[in-house]
Order: structure tokens, then C-alpha cells, then sequence
């Protein structure tokens, strides 16, 4: 531990509380972002993300709790914080009739120590539209002059909110390039996304938040890891009950393949194919799958609460 | 950077996209010079008689089109301006990054103020050349202080209004609602004589009258000294003060359309 916590750490917070009437978005947060680390912020809907976000960012205050953004309560944070870190809105937009050199050309005005604008353009790819009104770039364009805008200061920490919703495949990951290449430059990068496999693509650590508390945290590796259960799975061979399969009980059969799930994958696995091949059988489309972020992610979520969710779906849809 | 040049910075680039938008630059610049030739044109450039003798028309005319161009830069663009900056997110990404809040409003204001001047300068200069308008000498102190009022006041009730201005496509609507029938009752289409009393006292509650009323102070060539309307202006700066207040209190940064 070193003796300056907050010189390890980009973000602190430690019991965060925030309520809207009696509506508690945030219910004792606590976790914290160590600087040069990429971190993503997961959850679904109504599950109290925003709110954090924006608390961190000095856009909302806070009920209860201690909060540190590069050492700074937000809550206080002058024009010398503001200036070291930089944000990615979900819902932003450049001024249309602007082209991306004038947006970020005026937006540098606004730092002590910005970027070059054409170093910036280059970073997030924008070079070939660059001198094109705002409202004729894509959907995907406008969203990498976004992430420019967050990056012409020059920040040491970086707030990008759902970056790449709205994306098709190929800028998505064009978008994961740009996002991966802020760790090679030292910057923290504070991400909250839908996209479960953008957090396990880019995220040193992960956290999870469900009814406004964080119900896991940690690398997505060891999130995964923390899950012990492998699935086998294969088409049932033609002619034979999913009984007669050694570990028959055990086999469930949806969308087409059995499926068996397992603590020890090679034994079963071992007996699965010496069983076919003393019959002559092919086992096709035998695949044994470790599980991904994303199905630790919809366990945790989902445990239990549907109604939970429902509501604060509801919500989310009334606001 | 200081903040003097980083507020020229804003100026240039708000001033890039005044004159991209085609319906600030109609409703600013464009209309009001086909205003006043049409209505020279149809009305024809007599003497105005009654209360203002054998001054021509079109001397009265300028007056009332500078207060439309003037009322447009700074109120209708103001609000314009600061509700589609709100509603498309800027506004709260500007109070993301280190720049003084201020920043974003003096930008616009500058706009309003550069546009307006621009336009006054064509509108005399039309007047002058085509219309035969005596132009203001001895009260030029009174045109540009009342031209200095009017605009800084229209500016700070635009500002005050966008919290009435729920989106972007509402604005038209509620700008004209405000700024039609004030034209119409405070002397800028129809001469105020025309109007009955009871709607001339109504107007002069309302800040575009006194404008009128001071600009026309300013273009008139009986005027005598510098042609200062000080009781117009103290109603049109209790206005601009008033506008600043509520402003102050009521402006809002997020989108109003992303409640929560």
C-alpha cells in the first residue's frame, strides 16, 4: 500500500448514497479506479450507472459518502481539475454546422494545455472528414469527435459513457483501438458500456452494479474464473435418449445441442468421447465453452430479481 | 491563453455559425432590409404629418426596422442559440471542461451585438442612398447608446426565456409569440398614433416600444443635443436588468428533454 493513496488511485469513493424522492439510485457505493488502469462500469438500466457517472463528474451532487476524483472532491472541483480530466457524454453533440477542426479548434480555447488539433484529429481517425460540416458525418463519426473532444485537454483521466453504442462491428472496433491506445499513454479511462464484450476486450478491471450497490468487482478474467462451470455441448447423435449419454441426468437439450454443464470438464469430456468413439459415433459440433463475461454479468444481474428489473426498467422508461 | 483570447476564440467561432445558419441570417440580416424597402416602396416615402410634421417615412421607417434587426440578433438569437446548445448537450459538456461558464454567453452576445451593428450600418445606408434619410450627426451618442442598451437588455431577456423554451422546435413559435404582437403594438409596422390609447399605454409597459421610441429620438432631426430618450432607456435597461435577474436564477445547462 502506498503511502499516498490517492497518487495510486484515480478515483475514491467510499459509501455513495444518492436518492431521487424515495427512489435510492445509489445505495453505499464504494470502489476505487488505480490510475493507468482501463475500468469498466457495467450494468443494466436504471441500476444507478448515470448517476455515479455524473456524480464523479462533478455534474451532481451527492447525499452521502466520500467521493475523490484525482484527489478532488468533485464537489469542489475548480477550472485545474476540470482541466485534467475529460468527458464523453452518452447523449452529446458537436454543434452541426461546425466542422470537426473548428469544434476542436474552439474546444482547446477552453484547456490550459491542449493537444495539437491535427494530433487529436489523427488519434481518433477523423482525418478524412475533418473539414465536414458536423451534420454530414456518420453516426460513428460524430462519436470519435466526441471521444476527441474528451481527449484535446489533454487529460490525465478520461469519463467515456457507452462510447460505442450505436456502432456497427467494424467502428466498434476501430473505437476499442482508440480506447486501448489511452492506456499506452498513461490516461485512466473510466468506461461504462452495455457491451460485455467490449468491457472483456479492454477493461484491466470491471466493476458491477445491480439496484445501486456493486455486486462484483474485479479483472474479468478472475470474474470469469470465479466461476467454476464449463459447458459441453454437441448434437445428440441420431438413435440414441440423452439418457443412455454418460452423464445422462445431467444433460439438458436446448436449441438444438445437448448441453451438459460441468465442474470437471476433462473427465467428462474423456468419458463423452470415449463412449462415442467405442460406438463409432461423431459427436457433431462438439464444443466445451468456459463461460464469458457476459454470462457472470447476466447471472449476477439476474439472480433473482426479474421483478426488480422490470421495475427499473419501468423507470428508466418514465424517466 | 487568457480568457480575453479565448473569448475571441468563441466569438469567431459563434460568428462561423451565425452566418451558416440560414434562419439566423434571414430572420437578422435579410428581413429586415426587404422590410423596409417593401414598405417604403408600398407606402410610398411622404411626409408622415401628424406629430412628426414633414419628416419623410422612411426616416421614421429605419428606426423601426434597426429595433426588429436589433430585437432579433440579441433576443430571438439568444434564445435560439443557447436552447439548441442546451438541448444538444453542449452547454453541459462546456461546463465539463475548464472554460469559464461566462464564456458561452459572451460568445453569443458578441454575435448579437456584431450581427446587429452590421445590419444598422446597411439599414442607414439604405435609407441614406435610396430613401434620402437624414442620418444621425449631433445625436449619434444617443443612436449608439440606445442601440448599446437595447441589445445588451433584448440579450439578457433571450437568455432569461430559453427556460421557457422546452426544445429546439418550439423556438420559433415562442419567440414570434412574443416578439409579433410587440412589433404591431409598439410602432415598428404601424405608426403608435394609429393605435388606441389604451394599447399605446399597453405597449409602453413592454421593452420594444421604448426602443422604438429612442431610435426614432435618435433619427429625428428636430432632436436637439445628443439625442438621449433617458426615460426609454431607464424602461429598456429595467428590462435588460430584470432579464439578467431571472436569468441568473432560472438558466438552465442540461437538456431540458433529458429530464432526470
Amino acid at each position: 500500500m502506498p503511502a499516498d493513496p490517492a497518487a495510486a488511485n484515480a478515483i475514491e469513493i467510499d459509501g455513495l448514497r444518492k436518492s431521487y424522492g424515495d427512489d435510492e439510485a445509489v445505495r453505499d457505493l464504494s470502489l476505487h479506479v488505480r490510475r493507468g488502469e482501463i475500468f469498466a462500469f457495467l450494468g443494466p438500466n436504471g441500476a444507478g450507472k448515470t448517476t455515479t457517472v455524473e456524480i464523479l463528474e462533478g455534474f451532481r451532487s451527492r447525499d452521502a459518502g466520500e467521493v475523490r476524483v484525482l484527489g478532488v472532491d468533485p464537489a469542489d472541483g475548480n477550472r485545474a481539475w476540470r482541466a485534467r480530466i475529460g468527458i464523453v457524454l452518452q447523449e452529446g453533440r458537436a454543434h452541426p454546422l461546425l466542422t470537426p477542426r473548428e469544434t476542436l479548434e474552439l474546444w482547446s480555447a477552453y484547456y490550459p494545455h491542449p493537444k495539437p488539433v491535427d494530433e487529436t484529429i489523427a488519434l481518433v481517425g477523423l482525418e478524412e472528414k475533418a473539414d465536414e460540416r458536423v451534420a454530414r458525418l456518420s453516426g460513428g463519426q460524430r462519436r470519435r469527435l466526441d471521444v476527441g473532444l474528451a481527449l484535446i485537454g489533454d487529460p490525465d483521466l478520461i469519463f467515456l459513457d457507452e462510447p460505442t453504442t450505436g456502432f456497427d462491428p467494424a467502428a466498434r472496433r476501430a473505437a476499442w483501438v482508440v480506447i486501448a491506445g489511452l492506456r499506452e499513454l498513461g490516461k485512466t479511462v473510466f468506461l461504462t458500456t452495455h457491451y460485455l464484450d467490449e468491457a472483456q476486450a479492454l477493461a484491466d478491471r470491471v466493476a458491477i452494479i445491480k439496484a445501486g450497490a456493486i455486486v462484483a468487482e474485479g479483472a474479468p478474467d478472475s470474474l470469469v474464473a470465479g466461476s467454476a462451470v464449463s459447458e459441453i455441448s454437441f448434437v445428440p447423435p441420431a438413435g440414441v435418449a440423452l439418457g443412455e449419454l454418460p452423464g445422462g441426468p445431467a444433460i439438458e437439450f436446448a436449441g438444438g445441442l445437448a448441453r451438459l454443464q460441468t465442474e470437471l470438464p476433462t473427465r467428462m469430456l474423456a468419458e463423452l468421447c470415449g463412449w462415442a468413439a467405442e460406438r463409432g459415433i461423431e459427436l457433431e459440433r462438439l464444443q466445451v465453452a468456459r463461460p464469458t463475461l457476459e454470462d457472470v454479468y447476466l447471472d449476477l444481474v439476474e439472480a433473482g430479481t426479474a421483478s426488480d428489473e422490470a421495475a427499473a426498467d419501468a423507470s428508466e422508461a418514465a424517466a | 491563453m487568457t480568457d480575453a483570447e479565448r473569448f475571441a476564440v468563441q466569438l469567431r467561432s459563434d460568428l462561423k455559425v451565425f452566418v451558416r445558419n440560414p434562419a439566423a441570417l434571414f430572420f437578422t440580416a435579410i428581413l429586415p432590409v426587404i422590410f423596409l424597402t417593401l414598405f417604403v416602396s408600398i407606402f410610398g416615402n411622404h411626409t408622415a404629418g401628424g406629430e412628426f410634421g414633414d419628416i419623410k417615412v422612411s426616416t421614421l421607417q429605419v428606426p423601426a426596422f434597426i429595433a426588429l434587426a436589433v430585437v432579433s440578433a440579441s433576443f430571438v438569437g439568444l434564445t435560439m442559440g443557447l436552447v439548441s446548445l442546451r438541448e444538444d448537450g453542449i452547454l453541459k459538456r462546456v461546463r465539463g471542461t475548464p472554460a469559464p461558464p461566462w464564456i458561452v454567453f459572451a460568445g453569443r452576445i458578441g454575435t448579437a451585438f456584431v450581427s446587429a451593428t452590421i445590419v444598422t450600418a446597411i439599414l442607414c445606408a439604405i435609407g441614406a442612398v435610396f430613401f434620402g434619410v437624414t442620418l444621425p450627426t449631433s445625436t449619434l451618442p444617443g443612436l449608439l447608446l440606445t442601440l448599446f442598451v437595447g441589445a445588451a437588455s433584448f440579450c439578457a431577456l433571450g437568455i432569461a426565456y430559453t427556460r421557457l423554451v422546452g426544445s429546439e422546435d418550439a423556438g420559433p413559435a415562442m419567440t414570434n409569440a412574443v416578439v409579433l404582437p410587440l412589433y404591431f403594438v409598439s410602432g415598428v409596422f404601424v405608426p403608435v398614433s394609429e393605435l388606441p390609447d389604451g394599447l399605446q399605454t399597453f405597449a409602453g409597459v413592454f421593452p420594444v416600444k421604448p426602443f422604438v421610441d429612442a431610435l426614432t429620438v435618435a433619427f429625428d432631426p428636430r432632436t436637439a443635443g445628443a439625442g438621449i430618450a433617458g426615460g426609454d432607456l431607464l424602461v429598456l435597461a429595467a428590462w435588460g436588468v430584470a432579464g439578467m435577474l431571472l436569468a441568473m436564477r432560472f438558466f438552465i445547462w442540461t437538456p431540458r428533454q433529458q429530464a432526470g
